[in-house]
């Protein structure tokens, strides 16, 4: 990859990323996301992750971020007011991103890694072709965990989301009385 | 490689029948459940006990084999199994907790029983994992189900407070856990355990890279068993959280998450314990004595024995500091016993539950030998197991562990725990102290209808008895899972420091 | 290839991308907004992934690593939205400070 395409894409991403925290309208976080998701993507098949990249970009980017916006609309979230006022939680958060700034030190110095690292690759590396060999031999099993994890996650989101009985109704009415009378 | 060529991977049905069954049995539950009322679904659960029942058998050929299949992705050894069969009881008796709660609360019977089901699959993946990817998908088809277990009294605001935290922490901890599995791959160019234990023996073993990774998976693993300090999560969602489900909580996916912490840290990376030991011991520490502090101002059952849980998983992770094949052997008795124990206790929080969650104060256990003598004694007897009263399991667990650790010289450690014993002793006895010392309570109910659940909290105390007054054959199985994961490791590690 | 740029590039971007997730994890008030600190986080692993793949010789592990990553985000936003549905049929809002019924 040029090397002026790759801090152009991080920048971007990072400028995207930083969007995603400092903005307030969960709207425009999304498409904060959205575009941090994108210029990923690009990175990704810079290097030679073809498949990847454009899965990033249909899947994770189409897809599960429409979802997202689904929601937001679907609920008008409103603009948030400001963080959250948990003050132990923010110092923990600082905390351990000062720690891991500071582990920043540690990668800057090529010479600590000790592994021999190369780009030098065989034609063909990144290919759909030899990508989908190794999924369906080597990760055969995870492959088809995979099936069952998608599987979980929609019975999951069904048995959320489905139509209130008559029981749950009268379930919730038991439970806010609870609540009021604990109150 | 030709991608059909099955024999190229050593394809084999032995590791994976299990999970197939108990996969398709999800399934069966899921359809058979399609047109049933959401009060009639005591037939899934019979159903999905059948499913683990088969299961059961099936995994028993795994015990006393070694190797790998699937190109390495799944271990097929003693291990696996003694962890995938301990999986299997610990769902089989959510179940049987369940079949009379389910209905009486309302829950969707089908969409329930054929979660328990795949997060019991997700687990027993987590248990015969040979790398990385495939620990990593068990631990989130596992997560994914009990998230939305937890939730399931969907219009209670309780459950849905469990379900988003526990989402929430989850899926953040995901986070860290994928990030450490791409540190530990870069450092050793590998995800499989094989070749990671052969690359642990090159001289590389202070790459930072490698300790950064390790610290990661740390974290991810301290969430999923609630260690101090990644905790916070879990007395909101044990409280919230369908109470069979809550048992589950503290068993299943206890057993599921350590199965694969002690896999990864103490199999393959016991080579270098060195640098993860004192992190752990850190952990323990932390996690022993938060819990029981806090344990002993709760007023809710559910959340005292969240607590208790969390104590309990520092024990654990006392074992897991010593490192080494007799801690291993330990910690694998120590799970085994805590599974009866916690899931016997929990089934009689389940018992005397009334619908909405009235009866799960331990005030209302007030006067229960009187009315209920029998639920009482079969507390009591769980409650002194998890104190660690001779001879039931909980105290053979704990002198394994306390044993081994002071083996390996870690005498502090030891008196810290014996010392947590102690405070831990009060919370557990004064509950006991309400049931036959003091009046008022509520009513149990007529029990005698519930034959699932009285066979659950049977079973439940025999075997807490059984397996603390004649260890022997359990340890030796510990010992047997333990070394046939850890064997040729071992093996290794003693020719290379003589 | 070049210009410079190496392994120790990615990883860089990566922890950034790391630490601005968890940022946002840790200051949002609604739940939506937390989970899109949590996709942050995991597009930072799968920086790393890819990193690795292709400076650590050409495997194939780290791509397939990828393709599951992304996988689970779409299974883990598909059960945290409907969660997120069934929290607001209740409280009306998905603030995570005012759900807050359960203490101690």
């Amino acid at each position: 990859m040029p090397a002026g395409l790759f801090w152009f894409l991080a920048a971007l991403s990072i400028l995207a990323a930083l969007g995603v925290v400092l903005q307030r309208n969960p709207v425009h976080c999304l498409l904060a996301l959205v575009l941090t998701l994108l210029a990923i993507a690009v990175l990704f098949i810079g290097q030679d992750a073809i498949v990847v990249g454009f899965l990033q970009a249909i899947v994770y980017a189409g897809a599960v971020m429409v979802l997202f916006l689904f929601v937001i609309w679907l609920l008008n979230l409103p603009v948030e007011s400001g963080p959250t006022g948990h003050l132990a939680l923010k110092l923990f958060g600082t905390l351990a991103v000062a720690a891991l700034l500071a582990e920043l030190a540690v990668f800057l110095v090529p010479s600590r890694l000790q592994l021999k690292f190369s780009s030098a690759h065989a034609a063909g590396y990144g290919s759909i072709d030899a990508l989908s060999q190794t999924l369906f031999s080597e990760y055969l099993i995870a492959f088809e965990v995979t099936s069952v994890l998608l599987l979980v996650a929609v019975i999951g989101a069904v048995a959320l989301a489905r139509r209130t009985t008559q029981a749950e109704l009268q379930e919730r009415k038991e439970a806010s009385a609870r609540v009021e009378k604990a109150a | 490689m030709n991608p059909f060529n099955l024999a190229a991977i050593n394809f084999a049905w032995l590791p994976i029948l299990p999970l197939i069954t108990v996969g398709i049995g999800a399934i069966v539950v899921l359809l058979a459940g399609v047109r049933l009322d959401d009060e009639e679904s005591e037939g899934l659960g019979w159903l999905s006990l059948a499913a683990l029942a088969v299961a059961f058998v099936l995994t028993l050929g795994i015990v006393g084999q070694t190797g790998v299949a699937f190109a390495g992705a799944l271990a097929v050894d003693s291990f696996s199994a003694f962890f995938e069969l301990v999986i299997l009881i610990a769902a089989a008796f959510t179940i049987l907790m369940s079949l009379d709660y389910a209905g009486e609360n309302h829950l969707a019977g089908a969409e329930y029983y054929s979660l328990v089901l795949f997060s019991a699959l997700g687990m027993m993946l987590m248990a015969s994992a040979g790398d990385l990817i495939v620990i990593f998908l068990g631990l989130e088809t596992m997560s994914i189900a009990v998230y939305v277990l937890a939730g399931l009294r969907r219009r209670d605001p309780r459950s849905n407070e469990a379900a988003i935290k526990y989402f929430l922490l989850g899926a953040f901890s995901t986070g860290f856990l994928l990030y450490g599995i791409a540190l530990i791959y870069g450092a050793t160019g590998t995800i499989k355990f094989e070749a990671i234990r052969a690359a642990l023996t090159q001289p590389m073993m202070s790459n930072p890279m490698l300790l950064l990774g390790l610290a990661m998976l740390l974290v991810g693993f301290a969430f999923k068993v609630a260690a101090v300090p990644f905790h916070m999560w879990t007395p909101d969602v044990y409280e919230g959280a369908p109470t069979p489900i809550t048992g589950f909580m503290a068993v299943g996916v206890k057993l599921g998450a350590f199965a694969g912490f002690v896999r990864i840290f103490l199999v393959n990376f016991g080579p270098v314990s060195m640098h993860w030991s004192q992190a752990l011991w850190v952990l323990a520490v932390l996690t022993m004595t938060a819990g029981n502090v806090i344990a002993v101002v709760q007023t809710n059952i559910k959340r005292m024995l969240a607590y208790s849980a969390i104590a309990h998983a520092g024990y654990i992770l006392v074992g897991m500091t010593a490192a080494g094949p007799e801690a291993g052997s330990a910690v694998l008795y120590y799970l085994l016993a805590y599974a009866f124990t916690n899931l016997g206790a929990f089934a009689i929080v389940v018992a005397l539950e009334r619908r909405g969650s009235v009866g799960d104060l331990i005030a209302d256990y007030r006067g229960l030998s009187s009315r209920s003598p029998a639920l009482a004694g079969a507390m009591a007897l769980f409650l002194l197991s998890l104190t660690g009263i001779p001879p039931l399991a909980g105290f053979m667990g704990k002198f394994y562990i306390f044993a081994a650790a002071l083996h390996q010289g870690y005498t502090g450690l030891v008196v810290i725990a014996v010392l947590n014993s102690v405070v831990a002793a009060y919370y557990y006895i004064s509950v006991i102290v309400a049931m036959y010392m003091e009046e008022g309570g509520i009513d149990t109910g007529r029990l005698a209808r519930k034959p699932a659940l009285v066979a659950a909290i049977g079973l439940a105390a025999i075997a807490t008895v059984l397996i603390g007054i004649y260890p022997a054959p359990y340890m030796s199985a510990a010992a047997n899972a333990f070394n046939s994961a850890s064997g040729e490791q071992a093996m290794r590690a003693a020719s290379l420091n003589p | 290839m070049g210009g410079g740029i190496g392994l120790n590039h990615f990883l860089l971007l990566s922890l950034i991308i790391f630490s601005l997730g968890m940022v946002c994890v840790l200051t949002r008030r609604n739940a939506i907004g937390i989970l899109m600190g949590v996709e942050l986080i995991l597009n930072s692993a799968n920086i790393n992934y890819l990193a690795f793949a292709h400076y650590g010789g050409a495997k194939y592990d780290g791509q397939v690593f990828a393709i599951f990553v992304i996988m689970l985000a779409a299974a883990e936003a598909v059960i945290g939205l409907a969660v997120v549905l069934a929290i607001y049929q209740n409280f009306k809002t998905i603030d995570v400070d005012a759900t807050e019924t359960l203490s101690g």
